[in-house]
């Protein structure tokens, strides 16, 4: 959910894009951390732990904590807390560490 | 390989303030920053600052990093890496930044280190649940981007950051069911405390968090009662509604540079963990390697803009650099963080920066 209404903030927002969450379309704005959208989308798990395959979600939201390690475009081990959305990205929950990706 | 002469890792308040007193005595400066702006953590607090006119009393957060930056744009002294992480340090004096998905060599005459500090962690059944978050990251989703972290919260530790968060929950719509702290009393500013207490959000002292209920996100909190050793007490135990556990419960300095640069560490608690020694001109036991910020140990911003300016004076006038007064300069700075840090909240910070000061009558 966004705030809409804020005593002292006003949002400047980027430019409304849409992108895609394990197949879904969703909506964002341009520049915004891939979780910010993911979150006004109401997603909360973003990747699943290595061994025990826990939830895991947002936590400190300056790239530090490998908490929200997703899957964008194919590539592994992105921190979405920091990472910019763009138009037409394919984001994906990550389950285990990840492959590497081979460069052609 | 990239040659300059003062290198300052982390764009905050201290690493603005570093750079600002640095250009000013002429000396050129290049700026890195992991983030995709500069300001640090200024960006998102929204509440208006204490201290004197020389650190922005009275005014907010937010505004205080436009002002900053603003002071240092387009200099021509300047240069700013944006979008960087500066992953290494090596004997040779060579710093390595992931810039661009590359890795590029740095050699600076003098480094700056002001990488801040990170939330800590506290220990509870299911804390990694999705909706247990730190504070700060609280602050950035809401404050920064506008978005809602939860409906109904429950806050972890009745200092400062705690208050604050609290109060700009509020602000953004968020209801806040309880703030918990284990110590026996509130340990932030009596007016955040009061401010908060009157929107009518119980501030439950002796009390902490025991588990996060919920199978994919927190759907709820179990908090209990503490005993004067902190042990919860039996039977006391609430389960309240929460989709949002926040925790305020401290911060530790990012040191990872500092390790590698070889400074000599110490584990200071009432600075959040292991700081560097470090003298009046804020340079570590590593010659040319110097720090300011929380990542000397975890304070306030305004005590990190005037440890900046120390270190950043320090760095230029050790490269040759002049300016007008700089001994009185240095000596009215250190008059700022003494006034900042006085009174009963600064105790703590006064006892850890005494452990960690060394050779205090030598004047480089």
């Amino acid at each position: 959910m966004r705030i809409v209404q804020h005593p002292i903030l006003t949002f400047a927002r980027g430019k409304k894009i849409s992108f895609t969450f394990d197949g879904r379309t969703l909506e964002g704005y341009e520049g915004e951390p891939i979780a910010a959208a993911l979150h006004d989308a109401g997603v909360k798990v973003l990747r699943r732990s290595i061994r025990l395959s826990r939830p895991r979600g947002f936590f400190c939201a300056v790239g530090k904590c490998s908490s929200c390690l997703m899957k964008v475009d194919g590539k592994p081990n992105v921190r979405v807390c920091i990472e910019p959305l763009r138009e037409g990205m394919r984001v994906e929950t990550q389950r285990g560490k990840g492959e590497l990706i081979e460069r052609g | 390989m990239r040659e300059v002469e003062i290198a300052i890792v982390g764009g905050g308040p201290a690493g603005l303030s570093a750079a600002g007193i640095a250009l000013q005595t002429g000396a050129t400066a290049l700026l890195i920053d992991d983030g995709q702006h500069l300001g640090g953590q200024l960006v998102k607090q929204t509440h208006k600052f204490f201290g004197s006119k020389e650190q922005y009393a009275s005014t907010r957060g937010i505004e205080i990093a436009r002002i900053l930056e603003k002071g240092l744009e387009g200099h021509p002294h300047l240069e700013v890496w944006l979008n960087s992480s500066a992953v290494g340090y090596y004997p040779d004096g060579v710093l390595t930044v992931l810039k661009d998905e590359r890795l590029v060599k740095v050699k600076p005459a003098r480094l700056i280190i002001a990488t801040g500090a990170a939330e800590k962690m506290l220990a509870f059944a299911n804390n990694d649940l999705p909706g247990v978050y730190g504070a700060g990251a609280v602050q950035t989703l809401m404050n920064l981007y506008g978005v809602l972290p939860g409906r109904r919260a429950l806050m972890v530790g009745a200092g400062n950051i705690g208050l604050i968060v609290s109060y700009q929950l509020l602000q953004a719509g968020v209801e806040v069911e309880a703030v918990v702290e284990a110590m026996p009393k509130v340990g932030g500013y009596w007016v955040h405390a009061a401010k908060l207490r009157r929107t009518g959000v119980p501030i439950l002292t002796s009390y902490t968090v025991l588990a996060a209920e919920g199978r994919e996100w927190v759907e709820g909190a179990i908090i209990c009662p503490v005993d004067e050793r902190f042990r919860p007490i039996k039977g006391k135990e609430q389960r309240i509604e929460v989709d949002l556990i926040c925790l305020a419960v401290g911060l530790s300095p990012l040191s990872e540079l500092l390790w590698q640069a070889g400074c000599k560490m110490k584990y200071i608690s009432q600075l959040g963990g292991f700081a560097p020694l470090r003298d009046g001109n804020m340079e570590t036991t590593v010659k040319g390697v110097y720090v300011a910020g929380d990542s000397a140990g975890v304070e306030e911003a305004s005590t990190a803009m005037v440890e900046g300016r120390i270190a950043g004076l320090a760095a230029a006038t050790s490269l040759g650099y002049r300016i007008a007064d700089a001994q009185r300069l240095k000596e009215g700075l250190w008059a700022e963080l003494e006034m900042l840090r006085r009174g009963p909240v600064g105790q703590k910070v006064r006892e850890g920066v005494k452990t960690a000061l060394i050779n205090q009558d030598s004047d480089s």
